[in-house]
């Protein structure tokens, strides 16, 4: 089926290709303030949808009484887990997990108990208020060490252990002449997109019903959503709206069901939006972990084998731990040769808040933990940073501990070598007082502030992993119209700002040779793009896209020869007295689902970036400056340069907040600090400048060798800020993010999550 | 001798919903508001003026932020009625005869947004700035949207927009 | 009655429904508020914003304070007298004033009573203003050069101090402030502190720049931590806001002994 794209220069010039950096398709409505964006949405007459949330992190319901609630002014429904007509549960990879509101008990602060649908927003939260309940508060448990012990108080009917994974790679028992061992934490970092989660539900004559929602997978929303409702799914419409940013947190429903319930309901359109403080309960956070570690390595400081133990907290409910607690364990020796290994993760329920996605999506957590440890292998063997991840990173034909060799992929030591040539930033005298630690508060002019510098290189799967069955669709239809040709581009992956619509518009010019190039909106009406995650839309709708596009060009080939023509001297809406439409689904190649002993070839393609940062640290008050992050990154082929940078950029801001600020505080399952005035992410003064070096090193089986790149830069960035925090204090900090409690005093774990003697890796090595 | 408070202007308004003029990019309206209600959300529920995103509702985040009599402020800390009379400017009246503001043009050319929930907030800081310091620096950028938060991380280039929309010369 | 200046606080409270006051009284167009005279002594009035005290302050540490409020929007709305109004530990200005030593104007119908900013937080969010007052002003002598204002936050603008610090020299009147915020229920006044830094001005002569050593500068800031009486919150702990002021108390000491 191959056929090569339009010779360059054959004809007009067409702009907006791929490798060219293009302007995003929806720059214009998007600066002039008109893009829809899903909380900007209104309907004439439609009712405003609020949720009641559980107080409480454990809780039998004892009565529910809402009749006091629908008696108030302008109310139209208030609902129960009674009134869901169909299947009661969701889940994103289990869908008999959470009850679409409680079933008669709560697990976390913040679970939804009832919806209401009123005239105004003010009397449907006054109506959430008005519903009676009595709870018989139970025990809860917030430490997942605690919650999987075989003895711990069952909390969900589905037990509470959400995923355990086991990696045996080689001698399971190796020995080697240097050994350090390390416990780090990792606290509960949030997505914080600033658009709420929200959703336009409208009924359909046909008693289906149409949701506009600001989501990152339309059909997996479907597939949740149609069975609660009772429907079938052809009664069901999802239709993409503006999405003020995911990273992870758009992969669960949130307002969807709630939504279309209200408005099958009532037959009226029901919007529900979040405000800022009913997010942060809304939606799944990031995986907290503990980690404990061991490396071995030979006096060189080549490694010998390395074992962990890595407990996440997958809080009430099971989203999409059980992939998370995989990635935590695939990827938890890093992007280093290791022969022998050794890996636990488990994943626990508890009363906490659920967590799941987050950009990076458990390869965080471990580069953390793993990268802390080369550090202190490099000092025990002699080495610098450079030297022992150049020493021990994997080239193309190494084997991961999964023993899944690397394909089309730079060497690590290429990575780490060019990311230490970058130029490095000016010192700390140079720098004006408001540069500094503190300064922009006239905390220091320059005393106590130490200079510090640290690497970290970071890896991870493109593509969904372990035998799921991943595709992604696309429609393209060609016509001319009186302007000539114009092509239509129809599929259903979500833009929610990473760029995904300008890179399909740059590959249909691409392979069409032409300019006039439109998107259709992203909808369920066309085959599903599966989601925006796992930094895969490049690679799985971009071959979707461009196989369509093929197919369509090929067609049109058959059309010239027909009329004696040759394409490229021929005008294309001569050929096009009809239109021409494919329809395209790619799957990528087959992964094998995980064995028992971890070895598998369970993921499709790796990506990986290495970090240098530059910090100044105030040692005496704690305070820290990320002042510059240097970084190299493979993504394959730069479909869209300026969109690949953003990325970048946009990864390292998250990577810092999580390093130096970026805390959800859960005390007693509550979160303490569910705010923008007290969850800090970077301003615009927090934000180091970045250089960055982008390799194209073409995958073979990527779209124009294009791999994905928007996790890469969020899962290294912590690390190396932490590490650079550690070479300007001389403090230990197994914690992130690091505290000025931690630089001052020395202080690190704060969980008070123990695990048993026998699942410490440390142990198992002094034995 | 204790100054007098200026009654000029003063009115008693409310309790219920009342009549409140505004000058909204250019054009005189007026709203039906509880005294109660922000201009953020008369902008958007009332008058449809959704460019102007509501996200923290506290004043930390910056996507609210308008022009009143030239300056920015964040249209969640302020009331309605607070502003008759006075000029309030937003995202949607910035683009004249179909042409972008430099500051909007610039935020495309430097690809300064990614889901671009900030953007309306941010170009509305740098506007206000470019009154004030036409030609502004790095830093003056900076320290002008150091109250309007990105989680996309796009500050790099929003700097880059600031800086070069004060080269442009609006055509 | 409530009084409603520039927003940024009470208006957080009216959008989370945690108040619904029957009246509001917006005062942020009362021409009158918005002035500051000096002539030896400030008065302050209750509207005078950031953005203005960044021009004209009547206090190198208020007008260091106003500079640390990173963003333009709260610059232009918050005021010296929601400040005051709010009384909150946090608040911006409160160290400075309680350095100042300034005093609280406030009026109502029955006339102006004035209140020396040590008596005028009683607690968090609490002060000795009645229902019927309304803040006019704040006012100060003027106290020269050697002043200034710092506090520790985790970010680099629109930051919340976890613990902040002014210290004011009056070398005139041969007197020394320092105000503590975010570390206690009330604008701290470290008296042991000031008695200490006092010695040391005695010592070194008033009317010239000096530079305490620093064993003197650590001494300070211990004294300073001593009085604090801080609290573990989720913005920070108890200790680190000790260690912090005392880290604080020394620089300040440091830099405003070397501004004559």
């Amino acid at each position: 089926m191959t056929l090569a794209p339009p010779r360059p220069g054959a004809r007009v010039k067409v702009r907006g290709v791929i490798g060219e950096p293009a302007p995003r398709e929806d720059a214009v409505p998007k600066v002039k303030g008109e893009f829809q964006y899903a909380s900007d949405l209104w309907r004439e007459g439609m009712l405003h949808g609020a949720t009641l949330r559980s107080p409480y992190p454990f809780a039998r319901i004892r009565k529910v009484d809402v009749s006091a609630a629908a008696k108030l002014p302008g109310v139209r429904a208030v609902l129960t887990q009674d009134d869901v007509p169909g299947k009661k549960t969701y889940g994103l990879m289990d869908r008999d997990d959470q009850p679409v509101l409680a079933d008669g008990y709560v697990r976390f602060v913040g679970e939804p108990v009832a919806v209401v649908a009123a005239d105004t927003i003010e009397q449907a939260r006054a109506a959430t208020k008005a519903i009676v309940l009595e709870y018989e508060v139970l025990e809860p448990t917030f430490d997942p060490i605690a919650a999987i012990q075989p003895s711990a108080a069952k909390l969900h009917p589905k037990g509470n252990v959400l995923e355990r994974v086991r990696i045996l790679h080689g001698d399971p028992a190796a020995k080697a002449d240097v050994v350090v061992e390390g416990e780090y934490e990792f606290a509960m970092q949030d997505q914080a997109a600033l658009g709420p989660e929200a959703g336009l539900a409208i009924p359909r004559e046909d008693g289906g019903v149409t949701l506009h929602v600001a989501t990152q997978w339309l059909h997996e929303d479907l597939d949740q959503l149609a069975p609660c409702l009772g429907l079938p799914e052809s009664k069901v419409r999802i239709v993409l709206s503006g999405v003020g940013g995911a990273f992870g947190a758009r992969e669960d429903t949130s307002i969807q069901i709630h939504a279309c319930l209200l408005a099958l309901k009532t037959r009226r359109a029901v919007r529900m939006t979040y405000g800022r403080e009913e997010s942060f309960f809304g939606h799944v956070h990031r995986h907290p972990a503990r980690l404990f570690y061991a490396h071995g390595a030979t006096k060189k400081g080549e490694l010998v084998f390395v074992r962990a133990t890595i407990v996440l907290d997958g809080g009430a409910y099971a989203s999409s731990s059980s992939a998370v607690v995989a990635n935590a364990g695939s990827f938890a020796a890093g992007p280093y040769r290791v022969p022998n290994a050794v890996v636990d993760c488990v994943g626990a329920r508890t009363n906490n808040p659920p967590t799941g996605a987050m950009r990076g999506f458990g390869a965080v957590q471990s580069c953390f933990a793993y990268e802390a440890q080369m550090d202190k292998l490099a000092k025990a063997c002699g080495l610098d940073a450079v030297e022992i991840r150049m020493r021990n990173g994997l080239v193309e034909g190494d084997a991961i501990i999964t023993s899944q060799p690397l394909v089309g992929s730079a060497p690590i030591a290429e990575i780490v070598r060019r990311c230490a040539s970058l130029p490095l930033p000016e010192t700390a005298a140079h720098r004006d007082q408001s540069e500094l630690p503190g300064g922009h508060a006239n905390v220091t002019r320059g005393e106590g502030v130490v200079r510090g510098v640290g690497y970290a290189v970071g890896f991870k799967n493109v593509c969904y992993s372990n035998g799921f069955d991943d595709f992604a669709t696309a429609r393209v239809r060609l016509f001319a119209d009186a302007e000539g040709p114009l092509a239509r581009v129809h599929t259903a992956a979500a833009e929610v700002g990473q760029g995904i619509n300008t890179v399909q518009l740059q590959i249909a010019r691409t392979e069409l040779g032409i300019e006039r190039v439109e998107l259709e909106t992203a909808d369920t009406n066309v085959g599903s793009a599966g989601s925006s995650s796992a930094s895969r839309q490049t690679w799985m709708t971009g071959h979707a896209v461009l196989q369509a596009c093929r197919e369509v060009r090929q067609e049109l080939v058959r059309r010239a020869e027909r009329e004696g023509l040759t394409l490229d001297r021929t005008d294309l809406a001569d050929l096009l007295d009809r239109p021409i439409e494919k329809t395209v689904t790619y799957r990528h190649q087959d992964t094998e689902k995980r064995r028992p002993d971890g070895q598998s070839r369970g993921h499709v393609a790796f990506m990986f970036a290495a970090h240098r940062a530059v910090v100044d640290v105030d040692v005496e008050t704690g305070l820290v400056k990320v002042v510059q992050v240097a970084t190299a990154q493979d993504v394959g082929k730069a479909i869209n340069p300026l969109g690949v940078i953003g990325q970048i950029e946009g990864g390292i801001a998250q990577g810092v907040g999580l390093a130096v600020m970026e805390e959800l505080i859960v005390e007693k399952g509550r979160i303490r600090n569910a705010s923008f005035t007290d969850y800090l992410i970077p301003t615009i003064l927090d934000m180091p400048p970045v250089i960055a070096d982008v390799i194209e090193h073409p995958h073979p089986d990527g779209p124009y060798g294009a791999k994905g790149v928007g996790e890469a830069p969020t899962i290294s960035s912590t690390a190396a800020v932490v590490a650079a925090i550690r070479a300007a204090t001389n403090r230990d900090l197994e914690r992130v993010p690091v505290r000025p409690d931690d630089i001052v005093f020395g202080t690190s774990s704060r969980s008070g999550w123990r695990i048993a003697p026998g699942d410490d890796p440390r142990r198992a090595v002094r034995g | 001798m204790p100054p007098t408070i200026d009654r000029r202007g003063a009115a008693l308004r409310g309790p219920s919903a009342v009549d409140v003029a505004l000058e909204v990019n250019g054009e005189r309206v007026v709203v039906h508001v509880p005294p109660r209600r922000t201009l953020l959300d008369a902008l958007r529920e009332q008058l449809g003026l959704t460019g102007t995103k509501k996200v923290c509702d506290e004043g930390t985040c910056g996507a609210c932020t308008v022009l009143v009599d030239g300056r920015p402020v964040y249209s969640c800390l302020t009331l309605a009625i607070a502003c008759e009379n006075r000029r309030v400017e937003t995202i949607e009246g910035l683009a004249k005869d179909g042409e972008l503001h430099p500051v909007q043009r610039a935020f495309v050319d430097t690809d300064a947004f990614q889901c671009g929930f900030c953007t309306p907030g941010q170009v509305m800081s740098i506007v206000a700035l470019l009154r004030t310091v036409p030609q502004p620096t790095e830093d003056d950028v900076k320290r002008a949207v150091a109250g309007n938060l990105c989680r996309c991380g796009a500050y790099p280039n929003i700097v880059a927009a600031g800086v070069s929309a004060g080269r442009r010369k609006r055509t | 009655m409530t009084v409603l200046a520039g927003g940024t606080d009470l208006m957080v409270e009216l959008n989370f429904g945690r108040r619904r006051p029957e009246h509001i009284v917006a005062i942020d167009r009362v021409g009158e508020l918005a002035g500051i005279e000096r002539n030896g002594h400030v008065r302050m009035g209750a509207g005078v914003t950031y953005t203005r005290m960044l021009a004209d302050a009547g206090s190198q540490a208020l007008a260091e304070a106003a500079r640390t409020i990173g963003s333009p929007q709260i610059r232009n709305a918050g005021t010296i007298g929601g400040n005051l109004g709010t009384a909150s530990p946090a608040g911006d200005t409160l160290p400075v004033l309680a350095a100042l030593e300034a005093t609280v104007v406030l009026r109502s119908k029955a006339g102006e009573r004035r209140v020396p900013f040590a008596d005028y937080m009683t607690g968090p969010k609490k002060s000795v203003r009645r229902a019927d007052e309304l803040i006019v002003a704040a006012e100060w002598d003027e106290a020269g050069p050697a002043q200034t204002y710092m506090f520790v936050s985790t970010r680099n603008a629109m930051a919340i101090s976890i613990a902040g610090l002014a210290m004011v020299v009056d070398r005139a009147r041969k007197r020394v402030g320092i105000g503590l915020g975010s570390c206690g229920p009330t604008i701290i006044r470290p008296a042991d502190a000031e008695g200490f830094a006092r010695g040391l001005f005695d010592e070194a002569g008033w009317e010239r720049p000096h530079r305490p050593s620093e064993s003197a500068a650590k001494e300070l800031g211990r004294l300073v931590a001593a009085a604090a009486r801080p609290i573990d919150d989720v913005r920070g702990t108890a200790a680190y806001r000790r260690h912090a002021l005392a880290v604080m108390g020394a620089r300040a000491l440091s830099r405003v002994a070397q501004i004559a």
